[in-house]
């Protein structure tokens, strides 16, 4: 095993951290959040005093050594605190997800056995409440908002301020022991738990030491060159590992300072007041916002329309070379100024994003033009890998190595390896520790070596050193003739067009590869009136022949851009159809997260599947349909295949 | 409401909720449109503290009474009584000035002015600074205003509709706006407040949301509240006791369990054959 990197000289745990900040950077502000409509902040030193009068308040209450403190709430200061606080305890701090079910939420307290309880609301209070009697461990709960619970039973309920003053108060009695205890505090100890979502099976809960959070913030930070003067914006669920990192790792870290939402329904304005430097945000997210700049600019007077178009077309040309440092004309430089002037700068400053240095999408596949929009603004945003059990970053894109379609180089500390099936592995000071009580996923995901199973499939690209993630490791196959076979990432590809909604591409262990298609109602349905094509149904919308040309020709340059990748050109796609229903949850084809479920497809559309391999071309077909109140009924439809054009095969030509 | 003794001075509810003695009693209350009797010699109270609700069908004459409670009609017979003094006719600033505050049934905001703007106007009868401090907008007219506007704020935090703050209220759905016109009458900080059809036109979601807020308002700031509403779930959930009208009248008057075994009540709602 690699020697564990050793930072004997500095802060070994989160509180230690705190206090050097409550010191180095005392009177720079640490966190702020909007109240009544005004920001509220708090220096480090204040901070400091807050979380240890929260901490001497749990001591009074009797925490332990040990102890698992449950966190509630959305993002709040006195959340970060009170993770903080209850680690001054030694206790361990496990963040909930706000708006999981009770059921979820009486799992993972049960699981914990969480004795403290740390919530935002009545809303909050009520779902403890509703799964308390399952609860054995737990003991008392403390809220932050009075609204509405003046009535309830106060014998094991406490106001967050309540107990901060009994803390204050009682500070002579127990801050001997808390310092004892912060004292006992190393690497090896518990930073915090977090449970992963549990898309299959129950949740787990990723135990991370103090090594693992301090390592990782310290390196992702040096990394990005994140400073003490930074600014973010914490508004993704507290409950989420890149949240943990970002607004308490790399906050503690750097000193940065971390500003919550007023609500999350503010999140937008208050992004524009606050104008974050180091900014995260899922691709969805950007998306939405895309498409509203998009919308409103339909509706803008033609003269500012007119200006957009040109700027941003010149934008795309050279706004992502100008952010990567590469020669570019004076001519085009200055039209670029001009730009800016005139466009960019203000559209920067409508979406927040006047003043990001460092900016991360991940989580899912991000679509090349919503990418380069926000790099051609000047936005330095770039593509992150990572898991909750690596503490985040697995690998990231240094500044001026920005593609959309890797996931970047290792991070520092980072190793990283691919198996012969493609599985991505990988070795770093941020790996887990451990399952909390459940040994065998955890010797199923993490070898004794150190080495942990990502589950994804990539490849490391040879030109650039970047990793590539292709598809769940599950789910890649082999063509017959033994190329890879990665159906993820073309279905992907395919659904970056607005006109395709849904696609299943199937090939595993044959020739060539085909595909189904669902065409996106909204999209097409859109087109279809701007031309004024009638339709009645989604079946007759999808059938009609002008659609049908448009998904061909996406299907083609989806085709011709996965020719260009040598290890993928085995996925073109020969033949499709486009579906005579959209696949649905309800007939059990797609998750409830609408994610393919590909083996029930396959084996419900057989008939079509069969008719795309044999050359026909056209097929009928009968299926039958789950009504919303659980009727049935089943829909008939003669289905056209098609053949797509496909790109000879680069390999295959040099080999001739 | 099992047994408590609604007819005490003052009780405790089963949800823990002090009601106090009476506020407001209307004493025969007659009020007439020419010819057309729109409300014939109605009484009743209404206690500190609680949820009253007036209900009754279509053109049972809600609306007038709560226009009556108001002050912005006079009655033609009877007495209105308001804090153990009798009330003489008023200006609807007057009764705002004795801590009564209301919504309207179709909505009326200041349609081009901002939310806060808007709930800022029920802090009207709170300031004191003449037009000309204002202008300057100097020492007590700046710390009044500061001062008000925190009241605003808080009221804004307590509906939750901090995200519109800024938004004029012409751009806001038909839900929002409800609230904003509760906002506001809200921050004018009264001692009774009259609500006139507050789920008039919402969905389940949005009545859910409203009921939710009015009886936080009624727990939290002990406000008094009297409102109209169709929705009979909703008021029998909602209110301490029930006065129902039909056709002018008062035909029942009790807890919701009272009111909803009632015959002539049952009678009003369901229709029953005239002979």
């Amino acid at each position: 095993m690699a020697t564990p990197l050793k930072r004997a000289d500095g802060p070994q745990s989160v509180p230690a951290l705190l206090h050097r900040n409550a010191t180095q950077f005392a009177n720079a502000p640490a966190y702020r959040e909007k109240e009544y409509g005004i920001w509220q902040s708090w220096t480090w030193s204040q901070t400091r005093d807050e979380v240890e009068a929260l901490a001497l308040g749990l001591m009074e209450l009797g925490i332990n050594e040990g102890d698992f403190v449950a966190i509630i709430g959305r993002n709040r200061p006195y959340f970060y605190w009170a993770m903080m606080a209850a680690e001054m305890c030694g206790a361990v701090p496990v963040p909930l997800y706000q708006d999981a079910n009770a059921e979820e939420m009486a799992y993972v307290m049960g699981h914990c056995g969480a004795r403290f309880a740390i919530v935002g609301d009545q809303e909050q209070v009520d779902k403890v409440f509703e799964v308390q009697d399952g609860l054995t461990d737990f003991e008392r709960m403390i809220y932050l908002d009075p609204r509405g619970l003046r009535k309830y039973d106060h014998a094991v309920l406490d106001q967050y301020s309540a107990v901060q003053e009994m803390g204050r108060t009682n500070r002579d009695k127990h801050i001997a022991e808390l310092e004892a205890r912060q004292a006992k505090l190393d690497y090896d100890s518990t930073g915090v738990m977090l449970y992963t979502s549990g898309t299959t099976g129950k949740p787990k809960g990723v135990v991370l030491s103090n090594r693992n959070v301090i390592e990782t913030a310290k390196s992702s930070s040096e990394f990005d060159d994140l400073r003490q003067t930074d600014e973010i914006l914490a508004y993704l669920p507290m409950a989420w590992v890149g949240d943990f990192i970002f607004s308490v790792g790399q906050a503690l870290w750097t000193g940065f300072c971390t500003n919550c939402p007023e609500s999350a329904d503010t999140m937008h304005v208050d992004l524009r007041e606050i104008g974050p430097t180091y900014y995260f945000a899922p691709p969805r997210v950007f998306e939405t916002q895309l498409t509203n700049v998009m919308i409103r600019m339909e509706d803008a007077s033609r003269m500012k329309k007119w200006l957009f178009d040109v700027f941003m077309a010149h934008a795309r040309k050279v706004g992502p070379d100008i952010l990567d440092g590469k020669s570019v004309s004076q001519w085009d430089r200055f039209k670029y100024k001009l730009g800016e002037a005139f466009i960019y700068g203000p559209l920067k400053n409508t979406l927040g994003f006047s003043r990001v240095r460092v900016g991360y999408t991940a989580g899912e596949a991000i679509g090349p033009e919503i990418f380069d929009f926000y790099r051609s603004l000047g936005i330095n945003l770039k593509q992150l890998y990572g898991q909750t059990e690596a503490t985040v970053f697995i690998t990231a894109q240094p500044d001026g190595e920005v593609r959309s379609d890797t996931v970047g180089v290792t991070c520092p500390g980072v190793e990283l390896k691919i198996a012969d099936n493609g599985e991505v592995f990988y070795r770093s000071p941020g790996v887990f520790v451990e399952y909390y009580k459940n040994p065998e996923s955890t010797a199923d995901t993490k070898d004794a070596d150190g080495w942990v199973a990502t589950g994804d499939a990539g490849f490391i690209e040879e030109s650039s050193g970047h990793l590539r993630i292709i598809d769940r490791a599950k789910d890649v196959g082999q063509m017959a003739d033994g190329r890879l076979f990665a159906p993820k990432y073309v279905e992907n590809k395919l659904k970056f067009f607005p006109n395709v909604l849904e696609v299943v591409v199937f090939g595993n262990g044959r020739d060539e590869c085909t595909a189904f298609i669902n065409i996106d109602l909204t999209a097409v349905g859109n087109w279809a009136e701007r031309n004024n094509i009638g339709y009645a149904s989604y079946q007759e919308l999808a059938r009609h022949p002008q659609v049908m040309d448009t998904i061909q020709s996406h299907v083609e340059d989806v085709n011709k851009s996965v020719a260009e990748d040598e290890m993928l050109s085995g996925c073109q796609i020969y033949r499709f159809v486009v579906l005579h229903k959209e696949l649905d949850a309800d007939d059990g084809e797609l998750t409830r997260t609408r994610k393919v479920r590909r083996k029930i497809i396959e084996e419900k559309y057989d008939d079509i599947i069969a008719a795309l391999y044999d050359g026909s071309k056209s097929v009928s077909t009968e299926t039958e349909v789950t009504y919303e109140d659980g009727r049935k009924g089943s829909i008939k439809a003669t289905l056209e295949v098609r053949d797509a054009k496909v790109v000879a095969d680069v390999t295959k030509m040099a080999a001739e | 409401m099992s047994g408590v003794n609604t007819a005490a001075e003052s009780y405790v509810t089963d949800d823990g909720r002090t009601i106090g003695p009476v506020v407001m009693e209307m004493k025969n209350i007659t009020l007439r449109f020419g010819g057309v009797e729109a409300i014939k010699d109605i009484s009743f109270d209404i206690r500190e503290g609680e949820i009253r609700a007036i209900i009754g069908p279509n053109g049972a004459g809600k609306s007038s009474m709560l226009n009556v409670i108001s002050g912005f009609y006079v009655p033609q017979e009877g007495e209105v009584w308001y804090n153990g003094s009798r009330r003489p006719p008023m200006k609807p600033f007057q009764v705002a000035e004795q801590g009564i505050a209301r919504t309207f049934q179709n909505i009326a905001l200041f349609e081009g002015m901002s939310v806060l703007d808007n709930v800022m106007t029920g802090r009207l009868t709170h300031m004191k600074t003449g037009l000309f401090a204002q202008s300057f907008w100097k020492g007590k007219a700046e710390r009044e205003e500061i001062e008000n506007r925190e009241v605003a704020e808080k009221v804004i935090d307590f509906l939750e509709i901090q995200a519109i703050r800024k938004t004029p209220v012409a751009r806001l759905p038909y839900g929002l706006k409800k609230r904003v016109e509760l906002a506001r009458a809200l921050a004018a900080e009264p001692s009774l407040l009259l609500l006139d059809e507050p789920m008039a036109g919402m969905n389940v979601e949005e009545k859910e949301d409203m009921s939710r807020f009015i009886l936080d308002v009624n727990d939290e700031f002990g406000t008094t509240i009297a409102l109209i509403e169709h929705d009979m779930g909703v008021v029998m959930d909602l209110s301490d006791r029930v006065v129902v009208m039909d056709y002018g009248k008062k035909i029942g008057d009790g807890t919701p369990h009272d009111v909803r075994n009632n015959q002539e009540v049952i009678d009003a709602y369901l229709g029953v054959a005239h002979d």
